[in-house]
């Protein structure tokens, strides 16, 4: 036992040494929390539109300010010209064109019935489908309105409809604030990127710097050798957290619904299999490049694949399979499980035990894969 | 002459040699690619439904096999009870719940109004507001059935929509230029500054210095088999997303490889700048891969919009190169457009090829004195 306290302090020690990593350890949380989650928003806004108005009546124009009155559009021009709105798209000055045909306001007096063009750029395909769609909601906002007013000259038998109103309820978020529910998202990276990343380097720079053939002809057994190396990073997780999660509390108010309890558990396990990981991929590198390398490929993979970004079940069977085998899946159902609904150990049960069995499997392996040569 | 061309002889050699980190180099582009292009998207399928429906009748039956027959939707819970509704909710097992008052019927019947409550999780914001969008319609079109109303209602302004560059909406074709941005930076950065603090620290650096050649040359021999290894990786992806996932080269190719080009270049001095700063490589590693990843991923546009970023974020995306290599990309590839629109975007680029070069050369002067 004296023997891994000796090897926990050596390993601090070393740690400790790259200036760099005390600086990391405090002010990347810091950092990550404070800027990104500001950004990470998948709602959409601020949309510009370019209006190519061809009847320029009392009709047109009320519509005109009705989309200008709308908190997702900005108005970013009005023309005659098509050709011009489309230069407006080219340079990205517009993202979609509302165009009102000549003869906008006789067509829906007379005729009771009015056409409109709408051009959205859909590079961005979501950007394109939600601009649409809420311009679509005040064209039918703008005809209930019409036929309340114009209806009363109207000489058609009116009928008896059954109408069903529907009653929405947003549960968990009420606010639709996007930022609560990818801050978990955001802890969860830096987590995997943080000790997954440096563990993976560990090993693998005492095979550079030759260390490790002095460690390799002392009686120190494997277990005591992978676990000393392991503990700083436990440690390192721990803190990061921490930091994220008081900095998330304090600046946007932000705290787990079903408590920091299950969250520290969950967040452990996660950490400790990660880590576990690091080190595999560390035992298998000659170089610190290639220890790069191949941790920052796998975990490119399993931060997209994960459910963290885009749904788990949106993706193709093959990539869910994917998805299903990846511990980070589990930690991020977890997470968001208990930020937001403040699920309690029933809820979480399930994807804890998954993430338990990857923190063995990972660990053994690690140990396992060392070999002293 | 001869001296510089077996440098980078010699650094092509440093290359071959580590089999694996080359195969994971190569490999990373066709990874993302595919990942990027089938795996990643938003839509909304698999709705799980729970229904709470005091009083079966005609309609409210109707409605919940509207519903259920719709391939987005499954009903998997009857449940009789409010709270119910929290605990399926907290234990992720459904999605929505449609809950039915008492005397929807009835209701229905007599006074031709009736109230139906939509409860959606909207941890997802988008996801949430979806979901209740899509079983709106499931209602509003039944609502239709039960009154025989076909077409339009009097007085309705009719919309016909066009969607331009990318009719499919594909997320394909907005992820490919993110892809380019985020995996020619990382990898280019990377390796450089990496195989340059390799040599600082393992002396060998003192070694090169003593050769006739000047610091300048050896610091670019260094750079040009990332240059090759990233232009191959450039022509895998631009390969791999018009013949795989279908996205259009409609503007010049030739501009595309340029401009790319310069990218990679101005990434390879990107890392030439850590290198001057970093003392070990693990620090090395720290910068550009810890460092750059999450703002580059997060900030540069590739998978969040930057118009939706608040002023002061939005300011502080335009240090990101890649921020900038993205839309030029998106301008000539997707839209098609020719070089007087990104004059902007390209002149931004090499303003910061020239700042970085010049900050590496002041920095490594003193450096290594």
């Amino acid at each position: 036992m004296g023997t891994l306290k000796f090897l926990i302090e050596k390993e601090f020690k070393q740690t400790l040494r790259n200036s760099i990593i005390p600086k990391l350890i405090v002010g990347y949380p810091i950092m990550v929390m404070l800027i990104f989650p500001w950004a990470i928003n998948f709602e959409v806004k601020n949309i510009k539109v370019s209006v190519v108005d061809h009847n320029n009546s009392v009709y047109s124009q009320r519509l005109i300010q009705k989309v200008d009155a709308s908190k997702y559009f900005i108005i970013n021009n009005i023309t005659s010209s098509y050709d011009e709105a489309m230069v407006d798209i080219e340079k990205t000055n517009a993202d979609i064109i509302l165009e009102i045909q000549p003869f906008f306001d006789k067509n829906i007096v007379k005729n009771k019935t009015a056409d409109v063009m709408l051009s959205a750029n859909s590079v961005d395909g979501t950007r394109g489908l939600l601009g649409n769609a809420y311009l679509s909601q005040i064209l039918n906002d703008y005809s209930s309105e019409l036929r309340s007013e114009l209806a009363h000259t109207d000489m058609s038998p009116k009928h008896k409809m059954s109408a069903i109103n529907i009653i929405p309820q947003y549960k968990f978020n009420e606010n639709l604030d996007y930022k609560v529910f990818m801050i978990p998202a955001l802890m969860v990276m830096m987590v995997t990127l943080i000790c997954g990343i440096l563990p993976a380097l560990n090993i693998v720079s005492e095979k550079e710097n030759g260390t490790i053939q002095q460690i390799n002809v002392t009686p120190i057994s494997k277990y005591q050798f992978i676990l000393a190396k392991l503990i700083p990073y436990w440690i390192i997780g721990f803190i990061i957290l921490s930091i994220a999660f008081v900095v998330v509390g304090l600046l946007y108010g932000i705290w787990p619904a079903g408590g920091f309890f299950p969250l520290y558990i969950s967040s452990l396990v996660f950490i400790v299999g990660i880590s576990g990981l690091g080190l595999i991929i560390s035992n298998y590198s000659e170089t610190l490049q290639q220890a790069m390398f191949l941790a920052f490929f796998f975990i490119l993979i399993i931060i997209l694949l994960s459910g963290l970004f885009t749904p788990i079940a949106s993706m193709p069977k093959w990539a869910q399979i994917v998805a299903y085998s990846n511990p980070l899946s589990y930690f991020m159902e977890i997470m968001r499980m208990v930020y937001l609904k403040g699920s309690s150990y029933r809820g979480i049960a399930n994807p804890l035990l998954f993430l338990t069995a990857f923190a063995v499997g990972f660990n053994t392996w690690a140990v396992l894969s060392y070999r002293k040569r | 002459m001869k001296q510089f061309r077996a440098f980078v002889i010699k650094e092509f050699y440093h290359i071959f040699r580590d089999r694996r980190t080359m195969l994971i180099l190569l490999g990373m582009p066709i990874t993302q690619i595919l990942i990027f292009g089938f795996a990643i998207n938003m839509e909304v399928t698999d709705i799980a439904v729970a229904v709470l429906n005091p009083n079966p009748d005609t309609y409210t039956n109707q409605i919940i096999e509207r519903v259920n027959a719709n391939d987005y939707f499954h009903v998997d819970y009857t449940i009789h009870s409010q709270n119910e509704i929290d605990e399926l909710f907290k234990q992720n097992k459904i999605d929505l719940a449609i809950v039915f008052p008492n005397n929807f019927n009835e209701d229905l019947v007599h006074s031709g109004k009736a109230d139906l409550q939509l409860i959606s999780d909207t941890s997802d914001p988008n996801t949430g507001t979806i979901i209740v969008n899509y079983a709106s319609g499931i209602i509003a079109d039944y609502q239709k059935e039960i009154n025989n109303i076909s077409g339009n209602p009097p007085y309705q302004i009719v919309a016909t929509t066009r969607m331009l560059y990318n009719p499919e909406m594909k997320s394909s074709y907005s992820f490919v230029p993110g892809v380019m941005g985020l995996i020619l930076m990382v990898i280019s950065t990377m390796m450089t500054s990496i195989s340059i603090v390799r040599e600082k620290e393992r002396g060998t650096m003192e070694v090169l210095l003593a050769s006739p050649l000047r610091l300048s040359q050896i610091l670019i021999a260094k750079t040009i088999p990332y240059l090759s290894l990233s232009f191959i990786n450039l022509l895998t992806i631009l390969y791999l997303a018009s013949f795989l996932l279908g996205v259009p080269i409609r503007g010049s190719l030739f501009l595309i490889i340029i401009i790319s080009t310069l990218y990679i270049f101005l990434s390879l001095l990107l890392g030439l700048l850590i290198s001057t700063i970093a003392k070990k490589q693990v620090e090395a590693i720290i910068m550009a891969g810890i460092g750059l990843t999450m703002p580059v991923m997060l900030l540069s546009g590739m998978l969040f919009p930057i118009d939706n970023m608040p002023f002061l974020l939005e300011k502080l995306t335009h240090i990101i190169p890649a921020r900038w290599y993205i839309v030029i990309m998106k301008k000539l590839m997707i839209e098609g457009l020719d070089f007087t629109f990104i004059i902007k975007e390209l002149s931004i680029l090499l303003g910061m090829t020239g700042l970085i070069l010049a900050l590496s050369m002041l920095n490594s002067k003193k450096r290594l004195e």
